[in-house]
This record gives C-alpha cells, sequence and structure tokens, in this order.
C-alpha cells in the first residue's frame, strides 16, 4: 500500500477533475456541481484511507515520492507528509466537499449584496478543485521549489474566486488580494532562487530537498535575509499585523465557499511556512528576529480582536477574528516549545474548522437577508434557531471555550509561550476575554432581541445547508475532547523541528518525585 | 487510589445529564412532549449515583477516601500532560450531593413552572448541561478539567440568563455574565499557565499533593509565586462568585428564568469560585498575603451585597444582593485558613439550601402575582399561600442566623473564626462579618414583611393563589434542609469529614455562646425590629420614595455598573472606534499609498483594472523563468 502515490494522485484526481468540470457544457450546472462533489468526496475518502496507514512514530515524512522535474536546476517532484502537513491536507480535503455543497445554490450569484449578471456555475466548481490541488501541494511538497510553485499558483484560482464571483467591489478586492501576495511571493522567490547557489557551496550539490537543505548551515547576513524573504511572504499569507488590510476587503467581497478556503486552509500555508521553512532552514535567524515577532504576534492579537468588536459588517469581522487567531498561531510557532508549537498546529486545523463554519453560516446569512451588515439582522434566535445554534457553537470554540475544539490548542499555545516569555503569553491572553466580547456581541445583535421585520419570515437552515454545517460541528466537538490522535501525530515533527533549532523546554521552576499518582498508569 | 465499586462509575454522574441535554438539544421540537421528564429523570440518576458513591465513602477510612479515576488522555505533549481525571474525595461528594440534591428539587419545581413556556425542553436541556458541567468542575482532578467545568457552568449560565433571548435585556445581560466571568477566566488561564511553568503539571495530585499532611509540590513554593499563583486564582473565583470587583453581573443576571436564579445564581455555581479557594488551600497556604486579600474581598462584599439588598424594590434583586453576600461570608471563611474551610463549606451547603428556597419562594410568589416582580405591589400573601409564606419564612429565619436554624450554626462560625484570626486584621474582619449580620436581618425581615405582611397592595387583575403541588413540595423539602442543615454538619462533625482534605482546625467543638456570637444576636434582633417599624408597623408606600443617598446608591448597586461604564466601556469603545479608523486610513492607507507610489499615480491604482492585475501576475511568471533560466546558464557554464 505504501508504495502507492497517494499524494501525487491526490494532487492530480483534483486537478484533472477541474479540467473535467471545466470542459462540462455549460448549460448542464447539475452535473458540474455532481461531479465536483463527487471528486471532491472521493478525493477525502482517499485522503483518509493514506492517513490510516500513517505510522506515528515511523520515519518524519511518509508517501514520500521524488521524480527529477528540471535536473538541471536539481529542481524534483518530491512529495511526502510529516504529522503536521497530514493534518493540514485533512483540513483541506475536508473542507472542500463541504464548501461544494454549501455553495450548490450560490454559486451563480454573487457573495455580495447585489444582483449581478449570472456567473458560469462550472467554472466555480472548476475553480474550486482547482484550489484543492494546489493546496494539497503546498502541503505535500518536499522540494523547497515545488512548494514555491503551488505557493504561487494558489493565488490564481483564489485571483477568479474573488475577482468574478464576488461582491461589487471584487475586483478593488481581488487586485489589492493578488499585488500583496505577488510582493510576498517576489521576495521569496528570490529567496528560494538563492537557496540554490547556497547549497552547491555548502553541500556541493545544488538542491532544492528540504531534508537536505535543513542539514546546511547558513549564518550571518545572509541567513538574516534568507529568513527574511521567507517569513514576510509568510506574514502576508497568515495574514500578520501590519501586512493584513488585504484579508477583511477581500473577506468581505469573496463568495461565502471560496472564504472558507482562502481563511481556512490557504492563510494556513503561511504560518505552516513558518513553522517548516523559517525555522528549520535559518533556526539561527529565526531566533534573531524572535522578540520582533513574538510582537507583532501579540499586536495581532490584541489589536486583530479590537477591530473585529468595531466591525459592522459580518464578513470583515470574522476576517479580524482570524488576524487575532493567527496572532496566537505564530506566538505558539515562535514561543519555541512543544506545546506552543503543537498548540499552534492543532490551532491551524481548528481554526479552519471553527473559521470555516462561521463564514459558511454568515454566508447563509446573507443569502437570506441580502445584506451582510451585523445590523440588517436581529431576533434570529426566535426564527431561525438551529441557524443560530449552530453559529453559536462556531463562536463558542472561536472563543476558545473549552470542551470545542479551539480551546485546547490556544491553552496550549499560552502554556508553551509562558514558559519562556511570561510578557507575551499575559498580553495574549487578554485575547481571551475581547473574544467573548466580539462572537457575544455579534450573536446578541443579530440573534438576541424581538425579531426585526425583515427577519421574520427568514427560513431556518435547509438540508443541504444542514449537511454541508453539521459535519464542522461534530469535528469541533470531537476535537474539544478528544485532540489526542491529532496531537500524536503532530508531536514528533514538532520535536524534530525543535532538535534542529536546538532548543529545549524550559525546566520547571519546582520539580520533585510525587508518590502516588493514581490518574496515570 | 483508584476509584472502585460505584466510584469507579463516576462518569456516569456527567454522563446522565450529559446526554439529557444532548437529546434534548438534538432532538428538538420531537422531544417536546416528554422532555422534562427525561431531565427530572437524568438529574435525579445523578443524584442516585452521588448516593451511592457517598455511601461507598463512609465505609472507608479517613485515609482511603480520596479516589482518582482516569478516563483518558485529554492532550499530552513534552512534559505536559493532562488526563481526563476524576477526584472523588470528600470536599467533592460534598458538593456532588448538593449539585444532584438541590438541583433534582429545582427541576421537579420547573416543571410546574415552566409548564407554559413553549420552549420547556430547551429549557430542561440547558439545566442538564449546567449539572453536567458544574459536576465536572468539583470532580475534575487537574486544573484543566475544573477549568472545562468552570467554562461549561458559565456556558449554561449564559444560555439560561439569556433563555428569553427576544427581550434585549436578558440578551445583554447574559453576554454581561459571560464577558465579566471571562475577565475572571484570565486569572485562571494565567495561573494555569504559572503552574505549569512552576511544576510542570496542572494536576491536584502533584501540586496538591494528597490530602492535608501530604503537601505536594506547592509546600516548596516561594512566597512570590505562591502570592501570584494565589491572586490570579481569587480572580477567577471573583468572577464565578460575583465577588468585587466582578460582581457586577450577577444582579443583571436575575433576568433569567426564577429557577435558574435559585439554582445556578445562588445554590451552586456561584460557590465554585468558594471551591476553588478551598481546593487550593496548599498553595494559598503558602501565601499569608493571598489568604488576607481573599478575606479583604470577602469582607468588602459581604458588606456591599447586603447594602445593596436593602435599597432594591424587586424581590430577585434583594435576593441577589443577599447571594453576593452570603458568598462574601464564605470566601472571608476560607481566607482565613484551617479554621474556616469547614465553615466556608458548611455555610455553602446550608445557602444552597435555604436560599434556593428563597429564590424558588419568589418565584412562586411572582407565579402569583402575574411575573411581578417589585414587592411594592406585594403585601399580606401570608394569607393566601400558606405554603410558600411557611417555607419562604423558614428560609429567613436560617439566613439571618436564627438560633437554631442552619445559618445560626454556619454564619455563627464564620464570625468568631475571624475574631479568632486575632490582631488588626481579625478584629476588622470579625467587625465587618458581624455588621454584615445585622444588615442582612434588616434587609430579610424587609422582604419578608413587604411581600408576606401589612395591607394588600396588589395590582389590578391580580388573583394570587398557592402554587402546585409539584412546586410546593420542593419548597417544603429545601425548608427541611434550611432548619437542620447547619445544624446537622456543624454539630454532626462536618470538620471531620473534610479534615482528610483540608485539615483539622485546632477547635473541634461547636461554642454555643460566646461573645461575637451574643453580639450577632442582639444585631440580628436590632435588624428585625428597624424592618417591622419601617415596613410592616406602617403602610408601605406603592411608589419608592426618593429615599437617603444610600438607599439610592444601593439601589443603583453602589454604582458599579456607572464606574465600569466610565472605566472600560467608553474608553473601550473610543479605542475601538480609534482602532478601526486607523486601521482604514493609516495601516491600510499607508500600503494602499506605496502601492500607488510604485504604481505611479494614486490615479491609476484606483482605475485598476482586471487586465492590468492579470498583465501584473503574468510578468511576475516571466520574471521568474527569466531568473531561473539565467540560473540555468549560470549552472551550465
Amino acid at each position: 500500500m505504501t508504495d502507492f502515490p497517494w499524494l501525487t494522485v491526490l494532487i492530480a484526481l483534483p486537478a484533472v477533475g477541474a479540467l473535467l468540470v471545466g470542459v462540462l457544457p455549460r448549460e448542464n450546472e447539475a452535473l458540474a456541481k455532481q461531479a465536483a462533489l463527487a471528486i471532491s468526496v472521493v478525493e477525502a475518502v482517499l485522503a483518509i484511507v493514506m492517513t490510516t496507514a500513517f505510522k506515528v512514530g515511523g520515519d518524519r515524512f511518509q508517501f514520500t515520492e521524488k521524480y527529477w522535474w528540471i535536473k538541471s536546476f536539481g529542481v524534483h517532484w518530491a512529495v511526502g507528509v510529516d504529522g503536521v502537513a497530514l493534518v493540514l491536507v485533512l483540513l483541506s480535503v475536508i473542507l472542500v466537499p463541504l464548501v461544494v455543497i454549501a455553495s450548490w445554490d450560490e454559486a451563480g450569484r454573487s457573495g455580495g449584496t447585489d444582483t449581478p449578471p449570472k456567473r458560469s456555475v462550472k467554472t466555480y466548481f472548476a475553480l474550486l478543485l482547482a484550489l484543492e490541488a494546489m493546496m494539497v501541494g503546498v502541503f505535500a511538497a518536499t522540494d523547497v521549489f515545488l512548494f514555491y510553485v503551488f505557493f504561487e499558483a494558489m493565488l490564481i484560482p483564489v485571483y477568479f474566486l474573488i475577482g468574478s464571483y464576488g461582491g461589487p467591489q471584487r475586483s478593488y478586492a481581488a487586485v489589492k488580494f493578488l499585488l500583496y501576495s505577488l510582493l510576498g511571493g517576489l521576495l521569496m522567490l528570490v529567496a528560494v532562487v538563492w537557496l540554490y547557489p547556497l547549497s552547491q557551496d555548502k553541500l556541493g550539490h545544488g538542491t532544492f530537498m528540504f531534508d537536505e537543505l535543513r542539514t546546511m548551515h547558513v549564518d550571518g547576513m545572509t541567513a538574516k535575509w534568507l529568513f527574511l524573504g521567507f517569513f514576510v511572504a509568510f506574514a502576508i499569507k497568515a495574514p500578520m499585523v501590519p501586512v493584513h488590510t488585504w484579508l477583511p476587503d477581500a473577506a468581505a467581497q469573496s463568495p461565502a465557499g471560496a472564504l472558507v478556503l482562502v481563511v481556512g486552509v490557504l492563510d494556513k500555508v503561511g504560518t505552516y511556512g513558518m513553522l517548516r521553512f523559517c525555522l528549520e532552514l535559518f533556526p539561527g535567524a529565526a531566533k534573531w528576529a524572535t522578540p520582533v515577532v513574538l510582537a507583532l504576534a501579540v499586536i495581532s492579537i490584541v489589536y486583530g480582536a479590537v477591530l473585529a468588536i468595531g466591525q459592522v459588517d459580518l464578513k470583515r469581522l470574522v476576517a479580524y477574528t482570524s488576524v487575532s487567531h493567527f496572532g496566537f498561531i505564530v506566538l505558539g510557532i515562535f514561543a519555541m516549545t512543544t506545546q506552543g508549537q503543537s498548540g499552534a498546529t492543532l490551532y491551524m486545523v481548528n481554526h479552519g474548522f471553527s473559521t470555516g463554519a462561521l463564514f459558511l453560516l454568515v454566508g447563509f446569512m446573507i443569502a437570506r437577508r441580502r445584506s451582510a451588515r451585523i445590523d440588517a439582522f436581529g431576533g434570529v434566535q426566535k426564527v431561525a434557531p438551529v441557524l443560530a445554534g449552530t453559529f453559536l457553537v462556531a463562536g463558542l470554540s472561536g472563543l476558545s471555550l473549552p470542551g470545542l475544539s479551539t480551546f485546547v490548542s490556544e491553552l496550549m499555545v499560552l502554556i508553551g509561550t509562558f514558559s519562556r516569555h511570561r510578557v507575551p503569553a499575559v498580553l495574549a491572553a487578554s485575547g481571551i476575554v475581547l473574544a467573548a466580547i466580539y462572537i457575544l456581541w455579534t450573536y446578541q445583535r443579530t440573534m438576541g432581541g424581538p425579531a426585526r421585520d425583515e427577519v421574520k419570515g427568514m427560513p431556518d437552515l435547509t438540508v443541504r445547508e444542514k449537511l454541508a454545517v453539521a459535519p464542522i460541528i461534530a469535528i469541533i466537538v470531537a476535537m474539544g475532547l478528544f485532540p489526542q490522535p491529532v496531537l500524536k501525530a503532530i508531536n514528533p515533527s514538532v520535536q524534530q523541528g525543535l532538535a534542529r533549532v536546538d532548543v529545549r523546554d524550559p525546566a520547571p521552576k519546582i520539580n520533585g518525585n510525587v508518590a502516588e499518582n493514581g490518574a496515570r498508569p | 487510589m483508584k476509584a472502585e465499586g460505584i466510584q469507579a462509575a463516576a462518569w456516569l454522574l456527567i454522563a446522565f445529564p450529559l446526554l439529557g441535554a444532548a437529546v434534548l438539544l438534538l432532538g428538538g421540537r420531537r422531544t417536546d412532549r416528554w422532555g422534562h421528564y427525561l431531565g427530572v429523570a437524568m438529574s435525579l440518576a445523578s443524584f442516585a449515583v452521588g448516593l451511592g458513591m457517598f455511601v461507598q465513602m463512609l465505609g472507608y477510612d479517613d485515609a482511603e477516601r480520596r479516589r482518582t479515576l482516569h478516563l483518558w488522555n485529554f492532550f499530552d505533549v513534552g512534559s505536559l500532560h493532562v488526563g481526563m481525571d476524576l477526584l472523588v474525595d470528600p470536599l467533592s461528594i460534598s458538593f456532588v450531593l448538593l449539585i444532584t440534591g438541590v438541583g433534582s428539587l429545582i427541576h421537579i419545581y420547573s416543571m410546574g413552572y415552566m409548564a407554559h413556556d413553549e420552549d420547556r425542553r430547551r429549557f430542561f436541556a440547558y439545566l442538564n448541561l449546567f449539572v453536567a458541567a458544574m459536576l465536572l468542575l468539583v470532580l475534575g482532578a487537574n486544573y484543566v478539567v475544573l477549568f472545562l467545568g468552570w467554562e461549561g457552568v458559565g456556558l449554561a449560565s449564559y444560555l439560561l440568563i439569556g433563555f428569553w433571548q427576544f427581550k434585549p435585556t436578558a440578551a445583554v445581560a447574559a453576554k454581561k455574565a459571560f464577558v465579566v466571568n471571562r475577565v475572571g477566566d484570565l486569572g485562571m488561564v494565567s495561573a494555569i499557565m504559572l503552574m505549569f511553568a512552576t511544576f510542570n503539571s496542572v494536576d491536584f495530585t502533584t501540586v496538591l499533593g494528597t490530602g492535608a499532611e501530604h503537601v505536594g509540590l506547592a509546600g516548596k513554593l516561594t512566597s512570590g509565586t505562591a502570592t501570584a499563583l494565589g491572586l490570579l486564582l481569587l480572580l477567577g473565583a471573583c468572577g464565578k462568585s460575583a465577588q468585587l470587583p466582578l460582581q457586577s453581573w450577577l444582579l443583571d443576571a436575575m433576568e433569567g428564568p426564577t429557577p435558574v436564579s435559585a439554582l445556578i445564581h445562588a445554590a451552586t455555581m456561584v460557590t465554585a469560585g468558594v471551591y476553588l479557594i478551598v481546593r487550593s488551600a496548599p498553595i494559598f497556604e503558602m501565601s499569608p498575603d493571598a489568604q488576607l486579600v481573599v478575606t479583604i474581598v470577602g469582607a468588602a462584599t459581604l458588606l456591599a451585597g447586603a447594602i445593596i439588598g436593602t435599597g432594591k424594590d424587586d424581590i430577585k434583586k434583594a435576593l441577589a444582593g443577599s447571594t453576593m453576600s452570603q458568598i462574601g461570608y464564605m470566601h472571608l471563611a476560607a481566607g482565613l485558613g484551617k479554621p474556616g474551610y469547614a465553615f466556608a463549606i458548611a455555610h455553602l451547603i446550608a445557602h444552597g439550601f435555604f436560599k434556593a428556597g428563597l429564590f424558588l419562594g419568589a418565584g412562586s410568589v411572582m407565579h402569583a402575582m402575574n411575573d411581578d416582580v417589585n414587592m411594592r405591589h406585594y403585601g399580606a400573601l401570608r394569607k393566601v399561600m400558606y405554603v410558600t409564606y411557611a417555607t419562604f419564612g423558614l428560609g429567613f429565619l436560617a439566613i439571618i442566623g436564627c438560633p437554631p436554624f442552619s445559618g445560626f450554626f454556619t454564619k455563627d462560625g464564620i464570625i468568631e473564626a475571624a475574631f479568632e484570626k486575632g490582631g488588626t486584621s481579625g478584629n476588622i474582619l470579625g467587625a465587618c462579618a458581624l455588621i454584615g449580620a445585622g444588615i442582612t436581618a434588616y434587609y430579610m425581615s424587609r422582604v419578608m414583611f413587604m411581600t408576606f405582611f401589612g395591607e394588600k397592595r396588589w395590582q389590578e387583575g391580580v388573583h394570587p393563589h398557592e402554587s402546585p403541588k409539584v412546586m410546593t413540595v420542593p419548597l417544603i423539602l429545601l425548608a427541611l434542609g434550611s432548619v437542620f442543615a447547619g445544624g446537622f454538619l456543624v454539630l454532626g462533625g462536618f470538620s471531620d469529614f473534610l479534615a482528610p482534605v483540608v485539615g483539622e482546625p485546632e477547635e473541634h467543638t461547636f461554642k454555643w455562646l460566646t461573645a461575637p456570637g451574643a453580639a450577632t444576636l442582639v444585631l440580628m434582633v436590632i435588624g428585625v425590629a428597624i424592618a417591622w417599624r419601617q415596613y410592616a408597623a406602617r403602610p408601605v408606600p406603592v411608589e419608592a420614595p426618593a429615599g437617603s443617598v444610600l438607599t439610592r446608591a444601593a439601589r443603583r448597586d453602589l454604582y458599579g455598573d456607572a464606574i465600569n461604564e466610565s472605566l472600560l466601556m467608553r474608553p473601550g469603545q473610543w479605542l475601538t472606534r480609534l482602532a478601526v479608523w486607523f486601521d482604514n486610513r493609516g495601516v491600510d492607507g499607508a500600503v494602499n499609498g506605496i502601492a500607488a507610489g510604485v504604481g505611479g499615480t494614486s490615479g491609476r491604482i484606483r482605475r485598476i483594472q482586471t487586465g492590468f492585475a492579470r498583465s501584473y501576475a503574468l510578468s511576475m511568471y516571466l520574471g521568474a523563468a527569466i531568473v531561473v533560466a539565467a540560473l540555468l546558464v549560470v549552472n551550465a557554464s
């Protein structure tokens, strides 16, 4: 089984699927939707089957494949996943079919408030599948150049998803997204290309293979410049303050389905890249940059949350909450403790699901009311209790209520940060108060109070909508109580990464053997 | 030691009500007809398991009464191990019996009280959820599992305060309760972070040790760290238990249905802070400073709550002020250390009975008065609702500390323990507790007389009647608790029962008549007498008079909301507005400006068309291709 080219198939299937859906007759929309759903479901099933073959505690990278791509430039088609990449691949392939279901009736319309001309439905689903192929590719790539190619290629489907299917300001938002991303991409390109002569110099042969590059010893100014090249690109993608302003605009204009993937998965490439490349390729420079990065992370947490409180548009609000959450993820990564980094990785997965659910539900609300403004709602709980209830569960996960998924990851990040950096951890913890305000105040204004006249006839969630959201809610609850299986996959990778950076968890101040511990076998 | 027998099934305690909540929430309207029966059955099942566990524990020697149960590994990373572990010991079992016992009575009462609410099923789902979370809170064997229950009860409280979401006041009150509690949670989370950094563990067994004699790692704490940990835990306790300065949410929480006020905002959840402090005794005992702050917070809150209670005409808010005040007594006791722990918990249990009884009695009155809560519209109700009057009266005698009712034993114990602390602080704390007892007698008598005595002041169309049996039977049972619980606990050796957990107090026997005890009785009589003169001996005006400065302050909760608003909310709103402006103009403006600078004129950036971006993307890839090609050439040469 393990000889089966799992990852290449997982990349190829949606890519071929995208082409297939793209060439279907434009009139037969139902067929395009069904095909997209079938392909994405098969993809998810395949990925889950692959996961069952993943050996925790085995080789770091598994299901590896390696073929020459551009031999003269040392570029391989090399794929493989460790625990961190695996859980992110799973996040991607589980979200896509749910997004397809959620977008079933919305794809032809605009994600905004106007009623624009009808859009090509099949292209929308083809773009979703193309995006899926690239998301799997970007997490699976073990060749840095291949990673870069997927990293940049992802922009194209997203650009068209926002630019063609978005709200009234879609052009502005799409271009802003593209310009930001290209700026980061160019910086990273320079850094990536630089790696080639560097590896020739240090290793004796030019290569982009991650497992070879991570053994190189790079220091001094070179390492710092290279680190920055990668880091800025990832910070834009994540996004962190002060390069976050593309996200609220993109979110406000993007169709809800695409938004789930942009914020839920795509942005994780930024934090994933920091963990994988910034730290392991340039450990010295990463330590050098840590104080500044921690400061930016704390600013992102607090500033993002304060801005979320001040928003009047539901999609912008959720976007700003994500800026705050990405701050937590970056904080955990650069705390450089096992708890911090495992927590950050788990946070990436949990944030994908809980924010995904929030964006889907916000999308359903906007589709009903044709407005994204918070004050356009009020009293929804009375007329659509299931919609309100699921919104509350997703929101509570967002404010990291214990028992729901985000809590464990947030607590781990805070614990892991505090053991090395006291002040940033305590400042970051203030985010838990702000999160309660932005979620519950929104719930109060949209769902509480007497039902407004415009809201009174609002239908509750349809069967199709429930089908899209219920699995995410189930995952949020399950991961809140049983995060251990996921952590078991993540931990070894994190430990190997930290060994490369050469830091150890701080020792406790007070140590001692305790005789009785009935709780642990 | 590992739990055996029924105790090994301690998880059932939580599973029953959790299952009830899940069935009722997921089942939706299909379960409307029988949902309330399921809710009651699940709560009673939990009570039965708790009783079985208690009986089993009585069969053990003192040293064997601490049992742990490992359910599954919650999360393990590096040296951080958090298990989904439960702890059954005398302290947790006391709470289990209180929660499931009083909880079941309130479930039964609610069948009648909520009979006409179309969402009764949802109400029982939330009540079940609350019971499950509260049990997890007191049974958790480490601080993370405790926190799981801690926030779970916060959620249940939020859902139940906002049960009538369509009332804007209820929606606002629910959010306020959660947000204020989150400030306390900041303390809890920080305590957990500090605990891990200090001990690499959050387990009770490791940190606190296995009993008062076998002190865990907490015994090695430096006083600085112990003080920090203690104050952070206290912040958490203040949030949940509505102690100063996080008290403001509790009065608004009365927006919820009355059984909720009885169960959550009087008998159980709000006492969680006391549990936390008593449970964490080994940490607090390493820091006299932290203990002193606990007693100061308790003393200040017991006075503030009592004063607020004197000014309220809303029967539920008067009782809410009283709850704050009584929990202040418990905190005061818990801060006194070993002499106080048993009294803190005994008062907590006794208060659970009489305050639940008082609230349910208030609910019964409201039921009779068409949901009017204004006591100025009551009067003379003793003639028409005798059972409610009698049970409320017994609760009243218990709370004011009239011998030989419950409060006499538990509250007097606290007052004496405060004086016995000695020194200036002991005398001041004791004096506060003493004065508080006098004010308690006054405001509770005021409630009693305005409601059940004097002339009828009923509004038109109100025809009071006694409540149905399903409501009065729980009232009678709680009244029995109000009468006997305190004496039973204090005279029956409750401090010996708790000793394996919190240690032995020096004094074992209850002293019947001491100087502070006599003073308390005198103040109590004076308090009742003043209230009699004002509210029973002469007619009560239907419109509230202007009142003195102090009355006006008490009506406005001693300006707690005004302070919060001017110190936190308004600056917060300004900060938010400023940040939004800054982000739109400052950050984004700068980025757009730079982009415009790069792109040429600012006019051009505004006219960006998709075609322009497309060519930009294309040129980027072209550029990349050229770089690659160049490298290939360099490589080849």
